[in-house]
């Protein structure tokens, strides 16, 4: 079976390049009612720490099983 | 206030969730082959993985809501509820109790009380926390659905059905290693979605120094204001927190929930079981920079007016629980919004996938197996833990219903908590540190116990006898009577068990061996450095705990 933190990998990478991805489109057509702080683009840079820290668990978790 | 608008990429994140942990426990399904794996998980998992878990089953998204809206109206003495409220007793499980509740290979707490006491007292037991069981299930289920229905938007049936199908179908197919993948997930989702609420927060106000500088003194401190209750935000004494919730809430919850301690049964060997609740105990003590930190700061921000920042107010009613929805609103954009709404809606669903692996353990092992079919097989077993699993979702959804019906339901969580976990924690401490308690003492004591903690419940409510009676101070809150009526029942099942015990036949010590401290031989070690030892771990956590409560004094 393949570890538990391979999965969480999976889904940090997956669910981070979504919200990338929506921060990059915010970034190039900005809101009409931007929410406080849109100019830090939290989501673009968060999203991208989230497939940062998703990358790592998923490539280091790769080829083990356990069980 | 307006919902909170869900875009496409909002949408797209919750679909991600949802297939997700569908496609895991499909996954996990080709390895849930015995009721072993189904209601233990194959007792296999590290002691990062058990104690995730063990940490998971009790950060739900009621939790998350309920103690951020708390720390508004309470201030940081929420913050005793994971410090004093948990560590000492996390500690006490993994270093004292777990040798006995692994050693004796029990598939559940109940289970414990067969082997050290009798049938009776694990029945009573068994069917006491089933019933808790399904309760809490319910009213998590129904408190879900208000929070999607208030703050999303959604249809409230559509939104309950769909989580409670998604949990019936993950569970089913593969118990308890389904339930703990998704904790963990859920434990990952929680602190990536709402970490940015506090840091923003921070951002904000300026620091968290100011932060702390624009609350009221009272609601700033931990133990500076306990002596006096009209001083601090919970209307409760020093006494109260330590006697009621630092040790009976605390303890009875920690170390003898079913909901909790399961997920150190599931670990591969006694020290990982031993670690699970400590490795818990640091990312508990973790916690409150999420609930804390954000009721802290939309508290400050409700004290500005030129902040525009307002809790709900329903019907001249304070709705509490807004505080952290209503910052997600302030802060986040979309796609940050998804994953904040996943974040909650993991926090509701692995709460149920926690509660109904619980439920259909007791339910299989303690109620099934001991009264109506002790033959079962292992095939039979496994088979009734997946049709449990299934007619538990349901009455979980029937509770919730009902709860729609008694929305004060929610008021009486805690509550609830004490007529159960509180004198189960004195039976359990008398059955394992103390050779001569007898069947007959636990029993009576146990129920006893329960007994009075419901009544004094019932008499306060009804108003029979007055609050200050059993809070022991002219004024008390709600949380105060809670803490004080746990104390209580604690103390009467302690006595009663004790005092009934004297009088009553004693078992053959050897009939109590790995049961009980004193009558254990300590098996062979397997050396591991000294800072690898559970001790050294749980004095490393108390250590910081001590460190914790003198800082923020």
């Amino acid at each position: 079976m393949k570890s538990i933190w391979y999965f969480v990998g999976i889904l940090l990478t997956t669910m981070g390049a979504i919200i990338a991805a929506s921060g990059i489109y915010s970034l190039m057509r900005p809101p009409a009612d931007p929410k406080l702080f849109a100019e830090y683009h939290p989501d673009l840079w968060w999203g991208l720490f989230m497939v940062a820290c998703g990358l790592i668990f998923a490539l280091l978790n790769r080829g083990k099983t356990v069980r | 206030m307006a919902t909170l608008g869900l875009s496409p990429m909002d949408w797209l994140i919750i679909a991600v969730y949802f297939a997700f942990i569908l496609g895991l426990g499909y996954y996990l399904k080709r390895f849930t082959k015995s009721q072993e794996d189904f209601f233990i998980a194959g007792r296999k998992n590290s002691s990062w993985v058990a104690g995730l878990a063990f940490l998971s089953a009790n950060l739900g998204a009621l939790e998350l809501l309920g103690m951020t809206g708390n720390t508004f109206k309470y201030g940081m003495y929420v913050a005793h509820f994971y410090w004093i409220g948990a560590i000492p007793a996390m500690v006490f499980l993994g270093i004292y109790m777990m040798p006995f509740y692994y050693s004796s290979r029990i598939h559940s707490v109940p289970g414990y009380l067969k082997l050290r006491f009798d049938e009776k007292t694990r029945v009573l037991n068994a069917i006491a926390f089933a019933g808790m069981t399904l309760l809490v299930s319910g009213i998590n289920l129904y408190a879900m659905a208000l929070v999607l229905h208030t703050f999303v938007g959604w249809n409230w049936d559509v939104s309950m059905w769909i989580s409670a199908a998604t949990v019936a179908a993950y569970v089913t197919m593969s118990g308890l290693l389904s339930a703990i993948f998704t904790e963990i997930i859920q434990f990952f989702l929680i602190w990536f979605g709402l970490f940015l609420v506090s840091v923003l927060g921070i951002v904000e106000i300026g620091s968290v120094r100011e932060v702390f500088a624009r609350i009221p003194p009272s609601f700033a401190t931990l133990w500076s204001t306990s002596a006096d209750p009209m001083q601090n935000g919970m209307v409760i004494t020093w006494a109260g927190i330590v006697l009621g919730l630092g040790f009976v809430l605390s303890f009875g919850y920690w170390t003898t929930d079913f909901l909790v301690v399961q997920r150190a049964f599931s670990a591969r060997d006694l020290r990982a079981a031993r670690m699970t609740p400590l490795i818990a105990s640091f990312f508990k003590m973790a916690v409150p920079f999420l609930v804390i930190m954000a009721g802290l700061v939309a508290l400050v921000l409700a004290g500005d007016p030129k902040s525009g920042f307002a809790l709900l107010n329903d019907g001249g009613t304070i709705n509490y629980d807004s505080a952290l929805p209503l910052l997600i609103q302030r802060y986040y954009p979309a796609g940050l919004i998804g994953l904040g709404v996943t974040a909650l809606l993991a926090g509701f669903m692995a709460g149920q996938a926690g509660n109904v692996s619980a439920f259909n353990t007791v339910w299989t092992y303690d109620i099934y197996r001991a009264l109506i079919n002790p033959k079962a097989s292992d095939e039979h077993l496994l088979w009734m833990g997946r049709v449990t699993t299934v007619i538990g979702i349901f009455l979980s959804v029937g509770t919730a219903y009902w709860a729609k019906t008694f929305p004060s339901i929610m008021d009486y969580m805690q509550a609830i908590f004490s007529w159960v976990n509180a004198p189960l924690f004195a039976t359990m401490l008398l059955g394992m540190f103390v050779v001569w308690i007898t069947p007959s003492g636990a029993f009576w004591g146990l129920l006893a116990g329960m007994g009075s903690s419901v009544f004094l419940f019932l008499a306060v409510k009804f108003k029979w006898i007055a609050a200050a009676t059993i809070t022991l101070s002219p004024v008390a809150s709600d949380m105060a009577a809670n803490f004080w009526r746990a104390w209580w029942a604690w103390l009467i099942c302690f006595a009663v068990t004790i005092l009934i015990s004297i009088f009553t036949r004693k078992q053959p010590k050897e009939s109590l061996v790995g049961l009980v401290k004193g009558l254990t031989i300590e098996t062979a070690k397997t050396p591991v450095p000294f800072v690898k030892t559970p001790e050294f771990v749980g004095i490393v956590s108390i250590v910081i705990l001590i460190v914790l409560n003198i800082y923020f004094w």
